[in-house]
């Protein structure tokens, strides 16, 4: 399997996918600790994703469709997590200017997201947030990548580690984001913001796994 | 997305400029807020104070919801440059100053001609756009956003006992005993509203507009928030002081528009 540009579309439209069927389990983490609009604001922001991608032309590079990416979910999700996922995206698209990704270039990728979400957000690792996913993730990665494992390798590794990490949220104490105001009240809940990374890894790894004749 | 409300700031500015075609401020604005009335309702109010400065709001999500727009930002402060040679950027909250952020970040092509303040929304939006109207530079226009904040506060005690102590001589006095100060002139406020928004702001624009700095009342004349602050109401006395190259001229322009009452008398 070839990370390119089909790739990327195709983890695009699947993420739309997967999003909408996780919406109503993401409103209700995000009801619990934060302000109950994360799964409908990803909602629509991979919505808009989907439609823009319809609309896009060819597209030569992997970065060419983060960036679309990137610059629909900033425009379109509303809340916090579209500047944080869109920069995310965004400096992911700044370092994957190729037209098939090896899988140095995959760990670039989500290094480049995890930098732009902390530029962004400020968090850090152990606050309750999505970078609790995305560390794990690109530690895996870089693991994976230089065990000499395949760029479907580092992303699978990735979405494990990512999705582990997700759930290991659930008895910290958030100190960063809305659910901060929560204090103490948000132990026992799972990071909206880190499932969603999850899900949004797992969608890159099965799109991967799916070897489509015509990806679009 | 490029279609009708993807420019939603203009209508804001637009009567205010076509009923002002004066020289143009150096720096334009752009207000961002989670909604498009609250961005759109500080640009009417900061352009009734400045209204030589281009002002875009940009609210909203691209739907109309409540949010903000990567696109609406970005077409914003686009326009905004277009016609100024800085811009000096206001959000309301958490994710707008994200999105402002992420605008920034994404145009690496800005070149330093665009900065975020770091301030309340609507006391930095009036704050800024009075000293941009006045002429005032990327960096005073964005220092004056920024300052704006403990304005309100510091008003908490004296602000609003009809001006107790605001005629407040003592730091009038301080001034003067600089070099090259005027003594100070005293003047008593005649139009029945006092020193309420639009007059602060007209005397904040006659101050920038000498080089001297003024005191009135014993706060920073260019100052709007800090005028609006005195609370000073109609037959009360405020001393007028100033130092610097036209002090002269200006104390005596600054007695002048406040004996004539804003044309509210």
């Amino acid at each position: 399997m070839t990370l390119d540009v089909a790739w990327a579309d195709r983890w695009a439209r699947l993420s739309a996918e997967r999003i909408a069927g996780a919406k109503d389990e993401l409103t209700e983490l995000d009801r619990q600790i934060g302000d109950g609009d994360h799964g409908e604001n990803l909602d629509r922001g991979f919505r808009a994703v989907v439609a823009k991608l319809d609309d896009a032309g060819d597209l030569a590079q992997v970065g060419d469709l983060l960036k679309l990416v990137a610059t629909t979910l900033m425009s379109s999700v509303g809340g916090a997590s579209g500047p944080l996922y869109g920069t995310a995206y965004l400096r992911a698209a700044k370092v994957t200017g190729l037209e098939t990704l090896d899988a140095h270039a995959v760990v670039a990728l989500l290094e480049g997201a995890l930098e732009g979400i902390t530029a962004r957000g400020k968090a850090v690792v152990g606050e309750k947030t999505m970078v609790d996913a995305w560390q794990p993730a690109v530690d895996a990665a870089e693991a994976a990548a230089n065990d000499g494992g395949s760029p479907v390798d580092v992303l699978a590794a990735a979405a494990s580690a990512a999705d582990a990490a997700a759930r290991a949220t659930v008895p910290l104490v958030a100190t960063k984001g809305r659910a901060s105001y929560l204090g103490e009240r948000s132990v026992g809940h799972q990071d909206p913001g880190a499932t969603s990374t999850a899900i949004l890894l797992a969608a890159a790894r099965d799109a991967a796994a799916v070897d489509v004749g015509d990806g679009r | 997305m490029h279609d009708a409300g993807a420019e939603p700031g203009v209508d804001g500015a637009a009567g205010d400029e076509v009923a002002a075609p004066r020289r143009r401020a150096r720096i334009a604005l752009v207000l961002v807020s989670h909604s498009q009335q609250l961005a759109r309702g500080a640009v009417e109010l900061a352009a009734q104070m400045a209204p030589g400065v281009a002002l875009h709001a940009a609210g909203g999500t691209d739907d109309d919801g409540l949010g903000t727009s990567f696109e609406r930002v970005s077409t914003a402060v686009g326009d905004a440059l277009a016609e100024a040679e800085g811009v000096v950027v206001l959000a309301d909250l958490g994710s707008a100053v994200m999105t402002v952020e992420s605008v920034l970040d994404m145009e690496d092509g800005f070149d330093g001609r665009v900065r975020l303040a770091d301030a309340p929304f609507v006391e930095g939006a009036v704050a800024a756009a009075v000293t941009a109207h006045g002429g005032g530079d990327l960096l005073e226009v964005l220092t004056s956003a920024e300052h704006a904040g403990g304005t309100f506060a510091v008003a908490g005690g004296a602000g609003g006992q009809e001006g107790a102590g605001s005629t407040a001589p003592r730091e009038g006095d301080r001034v003067s005993e600089g070099q090259g100060a005027t003594p100070g002139a005293t003047v008593v406020v005649t139009n029945p509203l006092g020193l309420h928004a639009r007059p602060a702001a007209v005397l904040a624009r006659l101050v920038a507009g000498y080089d001297a700095s003024v005191t009135i009342g014993g706060v920073n004349g260019a100052s709007v928030l800090e005028l609006m602050k005195l609370g000073a109401t109609q037959g009360q006395e405020l001393v007028v002081a100033g130092e610097g190259r036209q002090a002269d001229a200006a104390v005596d322009a600054v007695v002048a528009a406040i004996t004539e009452g804003f044309g509210e008398v």
